[in-house]
Order: C-alpha cells, then structure tokens, then sequence
C-alpha cells in the first residue's frame, strides 16, 4: 500500500528540479539578459570591462534561457508583409528579350522581321512578318526553355511558347512561376534580414509565414514608421544610358527604351528616355556610405564589385559626354554627363538628398535590393510604456490570484491543501522552465494563460482529494482511502486535460498572435498541472504518510 | 475547521426544476441569437480591418474634441472611445478605431502622422500608446480561420467523448458546449464588448473548461451506472451530479479567484477576454449540470456496460500512476 519506488522517487524529483533550474534564470530576467547580451557581444565586438562585469553577473554553468517576451510585453513594432512575386515574372520576361531577338534574327530567312508588341508586363509578344515560318521561330524560342529546378523535383519547361497567326507569346510557365515565387519570397526575407540587422536592433524575428508572406518582429522599435521605411523600398539601383531628355510623361520611347521620371525637385516635370537594359546594377555593389559631393552636399558614395566596376569603366570610357542615368526603383535622381573615364569601380550619387536620406539609402544599398516590393497586410505597433504597464498588471494580477488561490485551498482542505500549493508553485515555476526551454514568447494573452491554469492547476487535486474524502468514508483505513482516491480520481483528470489539450492543440495550430500565446501556456500548463497532481503531490503525501503514519487522516 | 461551500453530504434534485432550466436556457440561446443577427457583434480590426490608436494625453479627455480634430482628414467610419483603468487614473487613454482606407491593406505612415498631428491639435501632449492595423485581406483569413478553429474544436471534443463514453455523452457535452458559446456571443453582442481574435481564444478556453466540467460529471455518471445497476437514469445522474458537487463548485471558485483578480488588475487590453472567460466559467459550469446531463437524461443511455468485456470506457483507470 503506499508504495513508490525508489527510481520513480527519484525521476520526479529530478524532473521538478530540472524544470525549476531551468526557469531560475527568469527570476533574475535584468541580470541574464545583460550576461547574455556580453557573451554574443564579445563574440562580436570584441571584449570590454562592460561586458565582463555583465558577464560575471551570472554564473556561466547555470542555465541561461529566458522565456522571450513577446512584442505586447516588451513594445515593438510587427508588420505582415506580402512580396509582390509577380514583378519578378515582369524582370524575368523582359530579361529574354535580347537572346530570342539575337536568336530570332538569325533566322530572317524563314521567319521574316520580327518586332515586338506590346501586352501584359509578363508576356513577350513578338510578331514575325511570315506566319508560314511561326512552327520554326516556336521550335526555336522553345530550344532557349531551361528545366525548372525545384527543391522537389527536376523537370519542365521554364517557358511557355506558343504561336497563332504571327504572334508569338512567350511566358513563365506554372512550375517556373512557383519555383521564382519560391526565390522570390526567400531572396526578400534575406534583404529584409540584412537590412533590419543593419540598424542594429536586438533579435529581431523575421519569419516566413504561408507562400509568399513575411512578417517582421523588431522589439523595442519605436514605431513602425521607421520598420517600414526600411522596407518600404526595394533600393534597386540601376544605371542606364539616357537616350534623351523630355517634359512629356506620354513620350513614345520606342523600342527597348522606357520613360522614368526625374525625382529632382530642380527638374521638376522632366522625364527621361532611357535604355531598358542596365549596364550596372546594385547588385554589383559592395559598399555605400553616406558623404557629400563637391559642393558640400549630402551624397551617396559607392564601390563596385571588380566586374561591376568593369562594366562601369569600360562604359564611362565609350561615352564620354554623353548623360548617364542614375535611378533608384525606377525614379531618376540624376543624370549626371560623364566627363571622363571612371576606371576604380567607385563614384558618388548626387541629387536632392537631405542627411537623413542620403544616409538611408547608404544603408537600404548596402544591404541589397529587394527582388520585389512589399506590400504591408498587418502593422501593430506597441508603445514600450504600454508594455510596460502590461508587465506589471499581469504580475500583479498573477500574484494576487495566486495568493487567493493559495489561501483557498489551505482553508479548504487543510494540509493536504498545503500540499497542493507547493504543486502549484513548483507547476508555474515549471511552466516558465518548460517556456525558456523551448525558447517560447510570453505575450500578454500568454499571461491570461497560466493565471487560468492557476485556477485549473488545483482542479486535478481537487479532484482527488474529494475522492479521498469519500473513499475515507467507506474504505478501511486512511492508506487505502488515499490509494483509492488517486485511483478512481485518475480517469476523470485525465479525460478532462485531454479534452482542454484538445482545445489548446487546435488554438495552437490555426491561430496566430496573441491565441497562439496563449495556447501555448494553456498547454504547457495542463502537463505541468497533470504532472503535478498525480505525482509530485502524490510523492509529498506519501512522504508525509510514511512519516506520520497517522490513524485517521482529515482531508 | 474547513471552509465547505457545499454541505459535505447533499442530496439535491437537480431535475425537479428541469423544465425551468431548459426554459431558461432555450429562452437565453434565442435571445443570443436575435441580438446576434439584430444588434451584432462589435468586430474589432482584427475581423473587419481598419487601423486602431490608442492614445494617452496629458489633459483630459473630450471625445468630441478628438472626433472634431479627425474629421476633416476624411478618414470615413470613426469610433473613439475612452479607456477608464482605475488602476492608472492619469494617463487620460482613448481608443480610436479607424475603417480600413480605400486601396491600403495596412495604414499608411501618412496617415498616421495626419492622425498624430490633428490630435495633437487638440492636446500638444498626446502621443500613440499603440497602432495596431489590419487589412481587409487578413482579416478576411482571420476570420476564416477563427469560425474553423472552433467548429474543429467543437468537432474534436465531439469525437473524443464519443470515443470514450458512448454517443449520448458526447450529444449532452457538445449541446452544452453549443449553449455556453452562444450565449457569450449573445453577451458579447447585447453589452457591445469589442470582438477580435483573443475573443476567439476566450471562447475555445470556454469550450475547453465547460468540457473540463462535463467531462468529470459524466465520467461519475459512467462508473455509478456501473455500480448501481438497478437505480433509474435520473436517480444516477442526480447521485452523480451530487456527489461531484463539492468539486464543481471548488474547481469554479478557484478559476474565477484567479480570472477576476486578472479582469481587476490586468489592465483593459485584455479585460474584455477575461470578461469572457469569466462569463464561460460560470455558463460552463450551469451547463454541465443543466444542459448536459439532462439532455444525457432525455436521451437515455444503455445500461449493460457492466459485461466483462465492456471495459472500454475506462482505459485509464487501471494505470499505475
């Protein structure tokens, strides 16, 4: 009767005493946080008297995991974003044009001339002027078609060439589409990645989330202006010939050739002609810092890579005197003559910057353009005073509940009620344990979480300890009424936590947010309260019983 | 000496009054509907998309001024409301909600900073506690996946029970999960509370809790029916009902120690989730006893469990623990 084995013993109090080290740290949340911040930063910056008094404010072989508070606890800003995919289709499209017509032309003989027509951005319309020869041209626009790659699988077409009449159409197809959108999405969460890690905030999250969506996380931001500035643009520099200047927005370009407008307050209404294929781009960037040009004016400086700075050597040495267009996201900001060979692969960018913007975009260029533009779903901004606020009132509102709780259940059930308040201060010790272990995010909801399973922790005892009280009316002796008790109470506990982890499994998987912080705690605590009540307090009574060896217990 | 809120032995007929309580009950759930289709629920931006400030000022608050102030932006649809925390009397905190801008998902800086600078207009010291927006697109999936998340709760649990009682538990359980949902939605609608996504955790806890509740009744159900083999439905479920009493009771007593000390002191941004829960809790536990086991009682259950090879509904039971 009342018997636990030894190694069981043992498991628990190991296991209790694993979580509780493990949540140890949170207590002491100021003091961890400034310790592990100097061991990432000496592994960064280097070593400084600051950081090794932080971090010998913590002994290095305790745990150090903190439960991560959540951005409604901490303030911070949170943006949904969605990567416009499609644009890059455009790009893509638009890139084949000079090889199909190189190709093409080379045919003239069954094919005719060819020009281009207009149509949506992500097609290529090409009419050929003798419609006999269009199987040939579709044959030969077809041998350009490379397979698409895929983390699955290899195979298809890239491309979609079809001929009626003397159009030829050229676009992605389905399987190419997926494989870009795929880049796409990936491409643009490392931009975003580099340009949030460029001005310097601590642990940002930056997620994928769904097909084409990415949310941002930045604690402590001040507001999600400044997040959104940063992701506002997609900083693709370009440089291109001009072809020629105009005050007319309709201009007809003609062919290969598109109408920018000028950004330049100076040039007000002024567009310019310019050539669709680049010549550099700011991919082949490897630095832009902040300066001023000659005339004491805030500029962006530059340095190309060594094939970049080729391509701009070779150029700026063939057209002396002829202007040459600097453009950002297909906005002109200046279009500077050049005066004379630029061989080092670096110059500046002029044009009508203030400080602060001549400085963004130094940064927005360093870290790379975005392969597509962003489109803002979800913005949530939280002020760090409110967080503040919230902190509190939930520690607070914790404190007291549990004091009522506590209270409650001594003058309900006496020592054994004793004994079900350690459970319950080891069950919330062992909920923050568990959440620093996974790396969880305490949000507010989060908190609302394990304040209900406080209320709910006792359910499991309470539960038991009833049955106690009536098996003690009946069964002979007080050990065979606990054993009893903990017996019969068993099926009732668990099909009511199964039934709430049930509920805390579905929040978890279809909600997002706040449901999903509460979820988790919810879950959390229904083991941790399981747990608790049919071993730990289990293992006390036992102990107490084995001590006590009393004739009559009152539950 | 103990604190007891139920004598240590009652002996209670919870079905005498059955006809009221079903009444009661119906009566309650058609009203939650009525309100529900009439007056409707107030959709936070979470559901219906739109950009919410809240606002803390150093004078104090005069909604009119603040909605005089915002206007001319023409921003369309406007509700500003102030928030009263007893807890922080000065910090002079408003909410003001604004419908979701022709052509933008989120809100745009420029609006913002209009919003900002109008306001500040009005009080020079006003600044943004918060701006929270959401796009016509998200909430749209919001809500789509809130109504999919409770049905599969509610589908979940249903299979569950079945699979360990038999399928008039499961029928009682899910008609009181029903009762407890509608009626908080029909409370939300009539008092007007905002409505968004930590509602809908809120109302999945309920379905959670009163489930936690049902559960223990019924799992008492099973084993007296086992032990009583000759007593009538009713005679059992009162037994049950009676001798789970106690724990009914303490079991609510402690969660709702825990949940008003958290709608009193929690600050309000998310008293209006703990106002729900507050409200499952004490819905959820009426109904276990209510709804559930009388439906359970209207429907009857076969009694020859007791065959020895019918042990299925107590798996757990033997388990060493």
């Amino acid at each position: 009767m009342l018997k636990i084995a030894l190694w069981k013993r043992v498991t628990i109090w190991a296991l209790v005493l694993t979580g509780l080290l493990m949540a140890l740290p949170n207590a002491f949340y100021a003091r961890v946080e400034q310790h592990n911040d100097a061991i990432s930063g000496i592994g960064a910056a280097g070593d400084g008297p600051d950081r090794q008094a932080a971090l010998a404010a913590w002994p290095g072989w305790l745990p150090s995991s903190l439960v991560n508070l959540g951005l409604d606890l901490r303030g911070g800003a949170h943006l949904l974003t969605e990567v416009r995919v499609e644009e890059v289709y455009e790009t893509r499209v638009q890139a084949m044009w000079p090889e199909i017509r190189n190709l093409l032309r080379a045919e003239r003989t069954t094919i005719g001339a060819i020009r281009r027509q207009d149509g949506p951005p992500d097609e290529l319309r090409i009419r050929i002027s003798d419609p006999t020869g269009m199987a040939r041209a579709v044959e030969l626009v077809r041998g350009l078609a490379q397979p698409v790659v895929t983390l699955t699988d290899v195979g298809g077409s890239d491309i979609v060439v079809s001929g009626t009449g003397d159009i030829l159409t050229v676009t992605l197809s389905e399987a190419e589409r997926a494989a870009t959108d795929e880049r796409t999405v990936r491409q643009s969460l490392e931009i975003i990645r580099r340009r949030v890690d460029e001005v310097g905030t601590r642990e940002p999250t930056i997620q994928r989330q769904g097909r084409q969506r990415i949310i941002v996380q930045v604690p402590g931001l001040g507001s999600a202006a400044e997040l959104k500035a940063l992701l506002g643009t997609p900083a693709k520099l370009e440089f291109k010939p001009v072809v020629r200047r105009t005050s007319d927005a309709g201009a007809i370009p003609g062919v290969g050739n598109q109408v920018l407008p000028s950004v330049d307050p100076r040039e007000d209404g002024t567009f310019y002609i310019v050539e669709r294929a680049a010549v550099v781009t700011g991919e082949e960037l490897v630095d832009a810092q902040p300066s001023f040009d000659q005339n004491g004016l805030p500029a962006v400086s530059f340095r190309f890579n060594p094939s970049g700075a080729r391509k701009f050597g070779d150029y700026t040495a063939e057209n002396v005197g002829s202007p040459f267009a600097i453009i950002l996201d297909g906005e002109v900001i200046s279009a500077p003559v050049i005066q004379s060979h630029i061989p080092g692969g670096s110059g500046i960018i002029t044009g009508s910057f203030t400080v602060e913007a001549s400085t963004d975009l130094a940064v927005l260029l360093r870290a790379g353009a975005l392969p597509a533009g962003l489109d803002i779903l979800e913005e949530r901004t939280i002020g760090p005073e409110l967080g503040q606020d919230s902190i509190e009132a939930g520690r607070i509102a914790c404190i007291i509940a549990f004091a009522a709780v506590l209270v409650f259940m001594a003058a309900s059930y006496g020592l054994f009620g004793l004994f079900a308040n350690i459970a319950l201060v080891l069950n919330v010790g062992l909920i923050f344990g568990l959440l620093s272990m996974i790396g969880a995010t305490l949000t507010l909801p989060g908190i609302a979480g394990i304040v209900l399973t406080i209320g709910m922790a006792v359910d499991a005892n309470v539960l038991i300890f009833e049955r106690i009280r009536e098996e003690l009316k009946t069964a002979r002796g007080p050990a065979r009424a606990i054993e009893l008790g903990y017996e019969k109470a068993l099926s009732a506990i668990l099909d009511a936590n199964i039934t709430t982890f049930i509920t805390a499994v579905i929040l978890f998987v279809m909600g997002s947010g706040p449901v999903r912080g509460f979820s988790v705690t919810l879950g959390l605590g229904i083991i941790t309260s399981v747990f608790t009540a049919i071993y730990v307090t289990r293992l006390m009574i036992v102990m107490w019983f084995e001590r006590k060896r009393p004739r009559t217990i009152e539950v | 000496m103990r604190l007891k809120l139920v004598p240590a032995k009652t002996d209670w007929d919870f079905f005498s009054i059955a006809r009221l309580t079903f009444g009661l009950s119906a009566a309650a759930m058609v009203a939650s509907a009525i309100l529900f289709l009439t007056v409707g629920l107030n959709y936070g931006i979470d559901f219906r998309g739109g950009t919410t400030f809240r606002t803390t000022a150093e004078r104090e608050v005069v909604i009119a001024d603040y909605r005089a102030a915002i206007l001319p932006l023409g921003l369309g649809d406007i509700s500003i409301t102030e928030v009263f925390d007893p807890t922080k009397p000065d910090q002079n905190v408003t909410q003001i909600r604004v419908e979701a801008q022709e052509g933008d998902e989120a809100v745009t800086t420029e609006t913002s900073a209009a919003v900002l600078a109008a306001l500040q207009q009005v009080d020079p010291g006003l600044s943004f506690l918060s701006v929270e927006s959401v796009g016509p697109k998200v909430s749209g999936e919001l809500i789509r996946a809130a109504v999919v998340a409770v049905m599969l709760a509610i589908g979940a649990v249903l299979f569950y029970i079945w699979l360990r009682f038999e399928w008039q538990f499961s029928l009682g359980a899910v008609a009181a999960l029903i009762h407890d949902v509608a009626i908080t939605i029909g409370v939300f609608s009539l008092l007007g509370i905002k409505f968004d996504l930590a509602i809908i955790a809120a109302l999945l806890t309920i379905v959670g809790y009163s489930l936690n509740d049902t559960v223990v009744v019924f799992d008492r159900v099973r084993e007296n029916l086992r032990k009583y083999k000759k007593k009538d439905l009713k005679g059992v479920l009162n037994l049950s009902i009676n001798e789970t009493l106690s724990r009914t009771v303490m079991t609510s007593v402690t969660t709702l120690l825990a949940l008003i000390s958290l709608f009193i002191l929690g600050g309000d941004v998310i008293r209006g989730f703990v106002f729900a829960m507050i409200l499952g809790v004490v819905i959820g536990t009426y109904s276990s006893v209510f709804v559930a086991s009388a439906i359970l009682l209207r429907l009857g259950v076969k009694r020859d469990w007791s065959k020895p090879d019918a042990n299925t509904g107590n798996r757990f039971a033997g388990t060493d623990a």
